[in-house]
């Protein structure tokens, strides 16, 4: 296990309505723990994933929105949404939830994981993982 | 003779919206639900198709659904109405059937 490969996790599911979101939650927090080089893409219906102030108090379910922002202290902390993905919805960044990281190679600095690219700038990325997993 | 329809899925996944305004019948309802609610937002690519079926179809959102979603009232089409799970019970009541596209 001493290859790191570089992982990209594709969601492409709202939350709530289907179990895709909060299961590919669980699993970029796995690939996280084995120390791999991870990855993850906000694609189509995956933006909703991001949308701040959600609350599930009325639906009697777990709210996992939080759970976005315990990424960066995994050392996941490029998280690619697509732009095109956000226009079509109606959606701008200042819809989405804050999300940091702290840069130990910075000195501890918060810096954004958040990056918005275009479909093809995130077909590059594709191209360039190892290992695709899609949600 | 009067329909509910419901619809519980986002329309940018399925066809599911598309369908049912396309088979309602004019003085019909719509209920957005679950993941139906993001046809329900403003300044969407939906968003126009919506709008223009509110001309012959009464239009609602579940408050609960919009809530879990992070989706704030001000972000609806003009003209949507916010029910909550009693409003859902009334709706049904006050139409002769439902129809659910799933």
């Amino acid at each position: 296990m001493s290859d790191i490969k570089k992982f990209m996790y594709v969601n492409r599911k709202a939350p709530y309505g289907t179990i895709y979101a909060w299961e590919s939650l669980e699993v970029v927090l796995i690939g996280a723990a084995f120390e791999q080089d991870v990855s993850v893409a906000f694609v189509d219906d995956g933006v909703y994933q991001l949308i701040k102030g959600q609350d599930t108090t009325e639906l009697g379910i777990k709210n996992f929105s939080a759970t976005y922002k315990a990424l960066g202290d995994y050392d996941v902390n490029k998280l690619y949404i697509e732009k095109e993905s956000l226009d079509a919805r109606g959606l701008t960044l200042d819809d989405l939830m804050p999300l940091t990281y702290e840069d130990e190679n910075d000195n501890w600095a918060e810096k954004n994981s958040i990056r918005v690219v275009s479909s093809q700038e995130l077909a590059e990325l594709f191209e360039h993982s190892d290992v695709l997993f899609n949600f | 003779m009067s329909i509910l329809h419901t619809v519980n899925k986002s329309p940018f996944d399925r066809n599911s919206l598309d369908a049912c305004i396309r088979l309602a019948v004019k003085g019909g309802s719509v209920l957005l639900i679950e993941d139906g609610v993001y046809g329900a937002m403003k300044g969407t690519n939906k968003s126009d198709m919506v709008t223009h079926a509110m001309k012959d179809l009464s239009f609602y959102v579940l408050g609960p659904d919009l809530k879990a979603r992070g989706i704030d009232e001000e972000k609806l089409i003009d003209g949507i109405k916010v029910v909550d799970y009693s409003g859902f019970v009334t709706l049904t009541v006050e139409n002769d059937k439902a129809q659910a596209w799933l």
